[in-house]
Formats: structure tokens, sequence, C-alpha cells
């Protein structure tokens, strides 16, 4: 990012107070959803949806991940399968029979 | 100035200077750590018995929770205006965006200082209930990030700084470009810890 002009830097911080608006507008939208009587599938649901909404901009724009290179796009990618296999590993102990018999 | 290769200037092979490939690659380490401890909160929900989780969770405060978001979320907003102001050669402004930064991570540690003792004070510890535990675990592991980059913030904010923008000031917009990189982590974890913990 060193090369970046000034008109570029100013474009950048229109960007970022837009970003910072949409955070909070998605803040209060969270807690006023988390009133609403649904089950808690549908709760839950929703709440990650908008949290990873929240997610993905600041990905995207504060940590500049929408202009980065591919070394790091792929350092994510390879992360994001192992947090995938991480969150479903304890689903093993459902299925394991080891001792029930 | 530099004695270590590929700290500002870009290498050829990666399209990228190492400070940044070091702490995307320390972020997705993290990742994995906060991973295995939100797996740990799904299954421990899944096995609570019924109504375990929202008994225990109703007694956290929701308004507070809800204050210190807005206060990451400025924080990284205010981080990354500071980044951006050295890149305009605007030092003032950058040592005022920081400072915001950094009190707004004093103040998220100061809620958070009241909401734990408030809990202490009525008898509710990390061994009340499962509920408790993971709370009190996730929630730690997060405030000790937020007291790592708040060493971090200060030192760039101290006269240590004012040197390094006369000396090379690449290399304080670096240093400030990746420990916003780690500081933004900290907020997004905290995006996700708000609903779970909170409002589910």
């Amino acid at each position: 990012m060193s090369n970046e002009s000034n008109h570029s830097i100013e474009h950048h911080i229109q960007t970022y107070i837009r970003v910072f608006i949409a955070l909070g507008v998605l803040t209060v939208i969270t807690v006023l959803v988390s009133f609403l009587e649904v089950s808690f599938i549908e709760a839950f649901f929703l709440a990650i949806t908008i949290a990873t909404i929240k997610g993905s901009l600041v990905l995207g724009f504060f940590m500049h991940l929408i202009s980065e290179r591919a070394a790091i796009i792929w350092i994510l990618v390879a992360t994001a399968v192992a947090f995938i296999i991480l969150m479903f590993i304890p689903l093993i102990s459902v299925t394991d029979s080891t001792g029930m018999y | 100035m530099s004695s270590i290769p590929y700290i500002i200037e870009e290498r050829p092979d990666t399209g990228l200077n190492n400070s940044k490939l070091g702490v995307w690659i320390f972020l997705a380490s993290e990742v994995m750590l906060f991973g295995g401890l939100f797996s740990a909160y799904v299954f421990l929900r899944l096995a609570a018995p019924e109504g375990d989780f929202d008994y225990w969770g109703a007694k956290l405060n929701v308004p507070m929770a809800t204050f210190n978001t807005m206060l990451l979320i400025t924080s990284s907003v205010t981080m990354v205006m500071s980044w951006a102001s050295l890149k305009l050669n605007q030092f003032d402004k950058y040592k005022m965006y920081l400072g915001v930064t950094i009190l707004c991570a004093i103040g998220f540690l100061f809620v958070k200082y009241f909401e734990y003792t408030g809990k202490f004070h009525h008898g509710v510890y990390p061994s009340s209930s499962t509920f408790m535990g993971i709370y009190f675990t996730l929630t730690g592991l997060h405030v000790l990030h937020i007291i790592g980059g708040l060493v971090v913030l200060i030192y760039l904010w101290t006269r240590q700084a004012d040197k390094m923008w006369k000396e090379n000031p690449d290399l304080l917009a670096n240093r400030i470009e990746v420990t916003g990189l780690y500081w933004h982590f900290v907020d997004l974890v905290w995006i996700f810890l708000f609903p779970i913990l909170y409002l589910l």
C-alpha cells in the first residue's frame, strides 16, 4: 500500500467512514433482532448471519482483504478449511460407539 | 535503515513484505485458537441441560456489552484512520486517531472490569456453571488480546513513534498497518463473541 496516491487514500477514508456507520447500524440490528420471538435455531442463524456480514466488512475494508495479494488469500483459504474441520472434530464423539457396548 | 530484509519493501516472490505475511500467518493461528474454544462452546451448549445456557446467559449485561462493541468498532475505524493519516503525511492526525484508539481500548477494559467484578460481587464465578466457565474463558482470552494490543498501541504513540517518523516514516506506517491487522482481528473476534455469549 506504500505507493498509493493521496487521492486514493482520501477515497479509502470515505469508505472507512461508511463501513463504520454500517457496523454501528448492524450492531443495533443484532441487539433488536435478539428480542424477536423466534426459535433458538432461527435466532442463531440471524445472529451469525449479521456477525458474518460485520466480520466481512472488517476483513474486506479495514484489513484491506478486498485488494490483498493471492498469498494472503490462500493462507486464509487454508485456515478456513482447517477451521471447518476443527468445528466438526467433536462430532466424532457423537458417532463414536467405543465403550458403549 | 533496517538490516532485516523485506520489512518495508515487498518480496518479489510473495508480492508482500515479511511483516504483513508474518502477521497474517499469526492471525491464522489465532483463528484456530479461538476456533477451538468456539467449537467447545457449541458442544457444551448442545450437551447442556435444557434452558441451562439461557438461565446463566440472562445474567450477563447486554447494554454494557453493546457499549463495548461500539467502543471496539470505533477503535477499529480510528486505527485505520491513523494509518491513512501517516500515508497522507499528517503526523498530528495520526497521534490523535491512535490516541482515540488507545482510549477506546482502555474504555473496553474498564467496562469489562465492571462486568467481571459485578459477577464476582453476586457470587458468580467461572466455576458456577458450564456457561460461566466458557464465558470467562472466551472473554478472558479476548481481554488478554486487548491488553497485548494496547501495549503495542501505546508504544507506537510514545516518543519512539516521533523518532521513527523522523528517521524512517515508511517503517512506522508499516508497523501501524500490521498492528492494525491484529487490532481489527481482535475486533472481529468480539463481533462473534457478542451475539453468541450475550444475545443467544
